[in-house]
């Protein structure tokens, strides 16, 4: 029962609603609703707008290299110099005694912000190739597996939850089965055998042809192994929903499978859906980077913010910037999806809003 | 409750049976092209490959193959194709290591999970709810490889203050100091996301166990507070954790750790995987999953076992 203790007793559900929402309900469609509450969680649209940001700077990598640092991602600088405040530096150093003091060669240069007219802001590796092209470009592959492996597996794991749920008996089995496979599979053991083994040769079966070397790789890897994760919990919905008064009513009204499963029940998930599909491109972006970490997701020398963890390793003593700066992009980008996505699930199901404020 | 476990126990060696298979399927037929060509290297010359082929079999039906393979590993004669070191005997060489960092890192999360959500559900909407709820959400968004190369750079690599040894694991047996000293940031490390992830599904538990009719029947009939929040809250908010652990842990045993054990050199298990993988090993990677895939399945059961104990209403009958 949502009442609070300190409030008087109602048999009204609506208005007791009302006040807790500050404004009226009657005539307002749920979608209405959860904007208005949303509106009002300032730090959820905060880290949204965090979140767009980063996918806009990312979206912007080819003007960046083009115009600002006047480089490509892949394109190394070793044994070149360049310009800071006025003095010639070596992109990568050369090693050897200055003024009789012995240095080691091989050090790239470190973030130079401002100083080199937007050249190496945020230093060079050890191809000499430039830090903050890289962590743009690679920001995008790793937002493209994101995104692009969460619509995968969303699209799936609906259409299995709504066949499972809605058809159930041998359909049901079948997928039940399915979802139980693949749950069992330690995950990311099963993604890091199927993305070595996919990036061999690419994939070239059933007519579909697949480059080693593409992103549709990890894309796929991680869309699959994750389908179960949402699916299971969709179709526990689904299996509820399916007994409820409107689907008899537009069962006995003469309305098909397709209409019912398509109009009358994806309908009732969309919000769940929308949550899920917050959560899941966060995790999908960490798990993208621990593949790449391995070896076995985007593959050099593309780059991706978990690859440029995995290069900056062995440098992390002379070089740290190379493994800390692209890692705290991920936590950025992550942490902002999480934290959205906890809002939006506030705002959508206003009994975890309510339960959230009570003690 | 023994019809139940039977029938389990059936699916779980089913699960076993099709996991292995698919493994295989990923391994031998998604690449295209001669595995033997692969497995043999660039320098191998005609009758290596022969060679090759002839031992793995690869001119029989494929479900041959897979007989034969499933046959070694199960009588623990299964070799792996590049280094010839036999499958069982490197799985079992890294359990020790494995089973250190899993167990160790478990009673730490374990631990701080609940008292952080205990704490955190205690003073919901106060300051230290707010820093808990900020400090778990950074927990569970950061990459664990990154966080551990962090902490080897922080920690034992000379920066700031080094004062833990890098990476590497010391058994036990030769030196319980050295063991601890070598295993602390990987614990902590493998241990954040969880305590996290924990600390958030107890507050959310607890919060919802506190609006609950038996709870305010409790307190109406004048039991203390804490007797109240320890036997009724507490208690029936941990059961979904118990599912949790279960599942989570098991994850860990069985590959999860990988990342954690590739950062810092832990050559346990998952380490092992991650080396078979690089040389597309295909005898140790069906080995470790078979391995992993036990695990999950074994602590399924048991989840479910458990989950019977706790709560009668889903006894299965």
């Amino acid at each position: 029962m949502a009442t609070d203790s300190t409030s008087d007793f109602t048999l009204d559900p609506a208005a007791l609603l009302a006040a807790e929402e500050e404004g009226p309900i009657e005539g307002k469609s749920p979608w209405y609703l959860a904007w208005r509450r949303l509106r009002r969680n300032y730090v959820a649209l905060g880290f949204l707008l965090l979140f767009v940001t980063i996918l806009v700077l990312c979206l912007c990598a080819p003007l960046y290299a083009n115009h600002v640092a006047h480089t490509g991602p892949n394109t190394g600088h070793l044994g070149e110099t360049f310009t800071r405040d006025g003095k010639q530096v070596q992109v990568v150093s050369k090693g050897g005694f200055v003024n009789g003091q012995f240095h080691a060669g091989g050090i790239p240069v470190g973030p130079q912000l401002w100083h080199a007219g937007g050249r190496y802001v945020f230093g060079a590796d050890n191809q000499g190739r430039d830090v903050a092209v890289r962590l743009l470009y690679g920001g995008l592959n790793s937002l493209a597996v994101g995104i692009g492996s969460a619509i995968i597996c969303m699209f799936f794991a609906i259409v299995l939850a709504l066949l499972s749920g809605y058809f159930g008996g041998a359909t049901d089995w079948t997928i039940s089965r399915f979802f139980d496979l693949i749950w069992a599979f330690p995950v990311l053991l099963l993604a890091i055998a199927l993305g070595t083994a996919l990036s061999i040769n690419g994939f070239h079966h059933f007519g579909i042809n697949i480059q080693s070397g593409s992103l549709w790789i990890p894309i796929l890897v991680i869309s699959f192994v994750l389908i179960p994760y949402v699916g299971r919990p969709l179709r526990g919905q689904i299996l509820s929903l399916r007994e409820k008064e409107f689907i008899e009513a537009a069962t006995s009204q003469g309305a098909s499978s397709w209409r019912v499963m398509f109009s009358e029940l994806l309908p009732n998930i969309a919000s769940s859906i929308l949550v899920f599909f917050m959560l899941i491109i966060a995790s999908n972006i960490l798990t993208e980077a621990g593949l790449s970490f391995l070896g076995a997701g985007v593959q050099p020398p593309n780059a991706s913010w978990g690859t440029m963890i995995a290069d900056g390793e062995d440098r992390i003593a002379t070089a740290p910037w190379l493994a800390i700066i692209p890692g705290i992009m991920i936590v950025l980008t992550v942490l902002s999806l999480n934290v959205f996505g906890d809002g939006l699930r506030d705002a959508l199901d206003p009994r975890a809003k309510v339960r959230m404020d009570r003690r | 409750m023994i019809a139940f476990l039977i029938r389990r126990l059936i699916g779980a060696v089913l699960v076993l049976i099709a996991v292995s298979f698919i493994t295989y399927l990923i391994f031998i037929k998604i690449p295209g092209g001669d595995p033997a060509t692969r497995i043999a290297g660039r320098t191998a010359t005609d009758q290596n490959i022969a060679d090759i082929r002839e031992k793995l079999r690869l001119n029989d039906p494929f479900y041959e193959q897979y007989w034969a393979m499933m046959k070694s590993l199960f009588s623990g004669s299964l070799v792996s194709y590049s280094s010839q070191l036999n499958v069982v005997d490197q799985i079992k060489s890294g359990i020790p290591a494995t089973f250190s960092l899993c167990i160790g890192a478990a009673i730490i999360w374990l631990f701080f999970g609940i008292l952080v959500g205990v704490i955190a559900a205690m003073t919901a909407g106060r300051w230290p709810d707010t820093a808990i709820t900020i400090l778990a959400l950074i927990g569970i968004s950061m990459p664990v490889f990154w966080l551990g190369i962090i902490a080897r750079y922080f920690f034992a690599q000379g920066h700031p203050f080094a004062f833990l040894p890098d990476g590497g694991y010391v058994p036990f047996t030769d030196n319980p100091w050295q063991w601890f000293t070598h295993l602390l940031m990987p614990w902590w490390v493998l241990a954040i996301l969880f305590i996290g992830f924990y600390g958030r599904v107890l507050r959310s538990n607890i919060l919802d166990t506190i609006n609950e009719d038996y709870v305010r029947t409790a307190k109406a009939k004048g039991l203390p507070q804490k007797r109240v929040m320890v036997k009724h809250v507490l208690r029936n908010s941990l059961i979904p954790i118990v599912t949790l652990f279960g599942l989570d842990f098991a994850a860990v045993i069985g590959g999860a750790a990988i990342l954690t054990e590739t950062v810092f050199d832990l050559k346990g298990v998952g380490w092992y995987a991650a080396q078979a993988v690089q040389t597309l090993d295909l005898p140790p990677i069906i080995g470790v999953t078979i391995y992993a895939t036990f695990f999950i399945v074994l602590f399924s059961v048991l989840v479910d076992v458990a989950y019977a104990y706790l709560d009668p209403r889903i006894r299965p009958t």
